[in-house]
């Protein structure tokens, strides 16, 4: 199956037949639908709160937002950007609750610090992986829009975007740049494995007294399995005990020189071996 | 647009980020609709501590409401129903639906049209 993102521009992509069409699928709208849920499961708010949507689209996932109950303390309300104007006006006749506006992600968030309780983003910023004039990298879009998102929401806020990777560099580029504005990150996938396999970017601002990253979150859902990667990335960094000089680094050092083809001494049992001082 | 949301906007031009005549942005042209929406005093009271009183009091200002209180409401007085509703109707029933929002520092116009604004940037100001 081919990828949207590979095709055109999202401005253009979604266009107002695709609009129509994305809007109208049932298949689609109950995959949206799920994925939102998903992700207020993830966000966890106690509070009606003012919620970004990121790539809002036709407000899908912004009428589930506008729909939670009282008893899951709701309704909340919710600001969605989206760079497509056809999408926009679908979600303009469909008379969705939010504000809209029309805004490139890629370009910054263009709200006051600490403006939202939280952030969700369906199947949107997967697009900044693509640049489409050549005066801007993908890299400092993602890096812009993270930087906008990170400032705009609160202390102790949280952002869950749900995202299509094409590939694993791309979704390390996506997580990494996350990391880099500052913000607690992590992947909770769904289905690992299958053709339904979802992955859902679990950020955080850190502050505020809550359990900061995404393993307090998922802390009491079931059936999640904790990968923590920063254990071993922390196992790595780790300072060797061998000092220059020492029999280790000079093995080390033999071992080196032979695999670049230099001639090498064979090894013996005086290898490295400390002289006596009377020497 | 919400008033409540228009008092979060930035100015999204990267040399006005530092430049404190950015905030707030003004209206122009501005043509007004109210909406109904449902009353829900947890939200304006988990809102109001964050909403910039001073930024509101311009806009709304411009908007011709003058009869806004000189100072932000708080403690006690968010326990009141009167003030609630008011800021309700205020924040979140008075919508922009026309006009323009324009930044004080660098001047660039944000059209607003059918109550969406749009904040699409040319390369050159990103």
């Amino acid at each position: 199956m081919s990828r949207p993102e590979d095709v055109l521009p999202p401005d253009l992509f979604y266009d107002d037949n695709e609009s129509r069409k994305y809007t109208t699928s049932s298949r689609i709208r109950n995959i949206q639908s799920d994925m939102t849920h998903r992700a207020l499961e993830l966000l966890n708010l106690d509070a009606p709160s003012l919620i970004l949507d990121v790539g809002c689209g036709s407000g899908l996932s912004g009428e589930i937002l506008s729909q939670v109950g009282p008893e899951h303390s709701g309704p909340h309300t919710w600001v969605g950007m989206d760079i497509s104007p056809s999408m926009l006006d679908v979600a303009l006749q469909r008379g969705v609750d939010g504000d809209l506006f029309l805004a490139d992600i890629g370009q910054g968030v263009p709200f006051r610090p600490g403006t939202f309780d939280a952030a969700i983003s369906i199947s949107a910023i997967q697009w900044l992986c693509n640049a489409e004039s050549s005066d801007v990298s993908p890299e400092g879009r993602l890096r812009r829009f993270f930087e906008g998102l990170y400032a705009s929401l609160r202390r102790g806020g949280r952002a869950v975007c749900q995202f299509y990777p094409k590939n694993d560099a791309q979704r390390s580029m996506i997580s990494g740049a996350a990391m880099k504005a500052g913000f607690g990150a992590g992947i909770l996938e769904d289905d690992p494995g299958t053709k339904n396999s979802k992955l859902y970017l679990v950020l955080t601002v850190g502050g505020g007294g809550l359990q900061g990253d995404i393993t307090g979150i998922v802390n009491g859902m079931s059936d999640v399995d904790v990968l923590d990667a920063r254990k071993r990335a922390m196992e790595k960094g780790k300072p060797s005990v061998t000092r220059k000089g020492d029999k280790a680094w000079i093995m080390r050092k033999k071992e080196q020189m032979t695999r670049k083809g230099k001639v090498v001494k064979a090894n013996s049992k005086y290898t490295g071996r400390k002289r006596r001082p009377a020497f | 647009m919400k008033l409540l949301t228009a008092n979060f906007l930035a100015c999204a031009v990267k040399g006005c980020k530092a430049a404190a005549s950015s905030y707030p942005l003004h209206f122009k042209d501005a043509e007004l609709e109210m909406q109904e929406v449902d009353f829900q005093p947890e939200f304006i009271h988990n809102i109001i501590p964050r909403v910039d009183w001073e930024g509101l009091r311009v806009m709304a200002n411009e908007l011709g409401f003058p009869n806004i209180p000189g100072s932000k409401p708080e403690g006690d007085m968010l326990n009141d129903e009167q003030t609630l509703r008011d800021l309700h109707k205020l924040l979140l029933e008075t919508h922009v639906v026309d006009g323009k929002l324009c930044c004080g520092h660098c001047g660039h116009e944000y059209v607003i049209k059918e109550g969406i604004a749009n904040f699409l940037l040319p390369s050159h100001l990103v």
